[in-house]
């Protein structure tokens, strides 16, 4: 169900970017470079709490016409961008939060591989599989 | 159509014969009626008879043939005195067609009755080694699954391609096959046998591909040992395999891609495994950690990204570790790819963890070794010392050296080991197990207390390690600075209370600080929770309350030396006599698998987590509280300072 899907690093540099292939990827890119800040934004206004209290999930980051993107920090400063097609009603917050916890999951898979580098671009093929099955949703 | 016509002996049952059979069968007759007749001085009147079809064999030849089924004694003289030639006192076409079907049936493991031949039947088989006709006469699929193992044993490259050749070879002696691996004899003359023990099996099967059965049983049950339970499981699990392939198979003539038989682990490869198992890690029940399969794998000279697609394959619970049967299934990977084949989308049926441990007998481990766990437990966990390899002499291992030195363990292996134990004892556990663990470590991952270094990656995926220390190292070292920060809050003191305590918290408004010193505070806990955990599992309760306080001191010993050297070895140097000491009293501890505890273990900690949160959560309101008090103090002298002017 989401458009764009991209896992970003601590210092922010991109892990792992994935988009349906049938729109411009550039604009998504853009999209998800520039959330970026809003993600910093929402950090840094709860930064003064603890950083365990502090929500893992983002929520919705902004609203455009088209698109909806949405933001999901681990503690260890990696960040999972969702980018959704606004025309999507249905998905609710809910399903949202799941997504992301899917991602989680999956990132932790495969930073429990040893032949991975954290810092490395994510090229495991069970992480693709995932990404996709959320991606394929979308009809 | 043709047997029942054939011959002045009509009193055999009706037959109906395949083309193929047909064919088969008068070659047959034809063999044994000219043996006979070689052997008793042929006439051109035999000669015609032959030709008409209604000679006879010579029971000689024909009790040879019969022999060459490798059908008991027994079932032989039933299917003679079924088929009808006692009756009739010698073998017309009939009764030898019968006969011939009915040991098509035996062999295929029906009852030898004559209703069992109406039905399709494969070709009989016989061993006879000079009769190369007679054995390619068989279903050609028998003959490429007879002997699948050679190819392993090759270990050259494109080696499946060659069982082409290797095949009619293998049918002239087949009992010369078993070249390196000797159980693939046995059940060579365990045929009948096995056929009869399965006949369940195969008549649930389509009758065309029986044939595998036998083909597979040598693989499953290498050591021609327990025909029993434990080889129906793996039979079974073939049975619907076969099924599946059973229309590739058909399509594939002599092709030799059973879809699965690459990744089918032969004995010895198992033996070899296991015995490189050991080299890394002497407990063979517990497991491998990641970082010391990185580094042995990495010397098979694959690619990495090739080695970490392997992994992600293997590592069946995606813990970071792999277990015995993990690793062996990440062998036979890497052996595969090395010898040429593709990588498969997913781990074959016949390489899971379950599948493997079924399969094979668990080997008779003396699991006790008590040096080998303090070992391990004082070994680094992260550290992965091979020096000193030695070179194995196994044929395509070559360039494989193998580790001499052990190897860390992990703390799970208290656990790990324990499941793996119970295996043998219960093997419908085993998926239960994993997915326990799964589930289990489901719910710390929610958390999300990962960083990014791979060792913080292994100890979160083994085990929820770090936030339980936490309050009790606040409370034991900076008990004072929390105590301040509690009751008396003074915001420039609070501040700075917040951020000298042990680096083991990590300090909130420094978050590059984090990962090192969430590495740290992960660090003795791990190597505490070793000892705690081993004591824990134990069963007597005393036990845990007796190990308890030994390792709280343990633990206040370790966080001022990792903060004062950031390094490791004096939490080992500190870890492993405290281990040592803690683990020897325990010495059934490994055996005693207890996910409840595990599970209230978890949930302690996650208890402890939110405590912790929810302190440091007052502590923060407390002083939001004060400063607040503070400005509504200030802001009522400005009023009174005020008022007299504006009263006025």
């Amino acid at each position: 169900m989401a458009v764009c899907i991209a896992v970003i690093a601590k210092e922010n540099y991109p892990l792992y970017i994935r988009s349906t292939p049938m729109e411009n990827e550039l604009k998504f890119h853009y999209m998800v470079h520039t959330s970026l800040d809003v993600v910093d934004e929402k950090i840094s206004a709860m930064g003064k709490a603890l950083v365990d209290q502090r929500e893992l999930y983002l929520g919705l980051l902004y609203p455009t016409e088209d698109y909806k993107v949405y933001g999901y920090v681990t503690n260890s400063k990696v960040k999972f961008v969702m980018v959704v097609d606004s025309s999507n009603t249905a998905l609710r917050d809910n399903e949202i939060r799941s997504m992301f916890r899917k991602l989680h999951n999956s990132y932790t898979d495969v930073m429990c591989n040893p032949f991975y580098n954290p810092g490395d671009r994510i090229q495991s093929r069970v992480f693709d599989n995932m990404v996709t099955s959320m991606m394929i949703q979308v009809c | 159509m043709e047997a029942a016509a054939g011959g002045g002996c009509g009193s055999g049952p009706s037959l109906l014969l395949s083309d193929g059979e047909q064919q088969c069968y008068s070659e047959l007759f034809a063999r044994c009626v000219g043996a006979a007749s070689g052997g008793q001085g042929p006439g051109p009147a035999e000669a015609a008879r032959v030709a008409s079809g209604t000679a006879s064999a010579a029971a000689g030849p024909v009790a040879d043939l019969f022999r060459a089924s490798q059908l008991p004694a027994e079932t032989l003289h039933q299917i003679t005195e079924l088929c009808g030639a006692k009756r009739v006192g010698y073998f017309g076409p009939t009764q030898f067609y019968v006969a011939l079907k009915l040991i098509a049936a035996a062999q295929s493991g029906l009852p030898v009755r004559i209703e069992s031949i109406k039905c399709e039947l494969p070709l009989p088989r016989f061993m006879m080694s000079k009769n190369d006709g007679e054995m390619r006469f068989g279903n050609p699929a028998e003959l490429h699954g007879s002997k699948v193992q050679i190819p392993y044993l090759t270990t050259e490259k494109n080696s499946f391609k060659r069982m082409d050749d290797e095949e009619k070879q293998e049918t002239q002696s087949p009992t010369m096959s078993p070249l390196a691996s000797p159980p693939s004899s046995p059940p060579h003359y365990q045929r009948v046998p096995l056929s009869h023990g399965y006949s369940k099996l195969r008549s649930s099967m389509e009758q065309m591909h029986p044939v595998p059965y036998e083909g597979r049983q040598p693989l499953v049950q290498p050591e021609g040992t327990s025909f029993g339970v434990s080889g129906a499981k793996p039979l079974r699990h073939q049975a619907s395999l076969i099924r599946s392939f059973s229309v590739e198979r058909e399509l594939q003539d002599n092709n030799s891609n059973y879809p699965d038989e690459p990744w089918r682990i032969t004995e010895e490869q198992r033996e070899y495994y296991i015995n490189q198992f050991r080299s890394l890690q002497p407990d063979p029940s517990s497991f491998i950690s990641g970082s010391v399969a990185k580094n042995f794998f990495t010397k098979s000279k694959l690619s990495i990204p090739e080695l970490s697609y392997i992994w992600e394959l293997s590592d069946a619970d995606c813990d970071g570790a792999l277990t015995l049967p993990e690793f062996c299934a990440a062998f036979h990977l890497i052996v595969a790819r090395k010898n040429g084949y593709p990588l498969p989308e997913g781990l074959p049926p016949t390489l899971q963890p379950e599948y493997l441990q079924a399969a094979f007998p668990k080997p008779k481990w003396e699991c006790a070794l008590f040096d080998s766990y303090s070992e391990s437990m004082l070994t680094n966990q992260q550290a992965c010392d091979l020096n000193g390899m030695e070179k194995t002499s196994v044929k395509d291992m070559a360039d494989f050296p193998a580790p001499t030195q052990d190897v860390t363990g992990d703390d799970k292996q208290a656990l790990k080991s324990t499941l793996t134990e119970a295996l043998p004892k219960d093997v419908p556990e085993d998926p239960a197990t994993p997915k326990d663990s799964n589930s289990l470590k489901a719910r710390p991952r929610s958390r999300s207390y990962s960083s990014t270094s791979i060792e913080e990656a292994m100890k979160r995926g083994e085990d929820p390690p770090t936030p339980p220390p936490r309050p009790q190292k606040t409370h034991s070292r900076a008990s004072s600075l929390d105590l301040n920060k509690v009751f008396q809050p003074s915001v420039p003191a609070t501040k700075s209370g917040l951020l000298p305590p042990p680096p083991a918290l990590p300090p909130r408004p420094c978050p590059s600080q984090q990962p090192e010193q969430v590495s740290e505070a992960e660090l003795p806990p791990q190597l505490n929770r070793a000892p705690s955990q081993a004591a824990e599992s134990s069963p007597a309760k005393k036990d845990v309350s007796y190990s308890q306080p030994p390792s709280k001191p343990i633990r206040r010993k370790f966080r001022p030396e990792n903060q004062s050297t950031e390094s490791q070895e004096p939490s080992t140097a500190v870890g492993g006599p405290a281990s040592g000491a803690t683990v020897k009293p325990h010495p059934t501890v490994q055996k005693q698998s207890s996910k409840q505890k595990k599970a209230i273990q978890t949930a302690i900690r996650k208890n402890k987590e939110a405590n912790a949160v929810l302190a440091r959560l007052n502590s923060e309101l407390q002083q939001q509280l004060k400063e607040v008090h503070q400005e509504r103090i200030a802001l009522e002298n400005q009023l009174e300072q005020l008022r007299p002017v504006t009263v006025l």
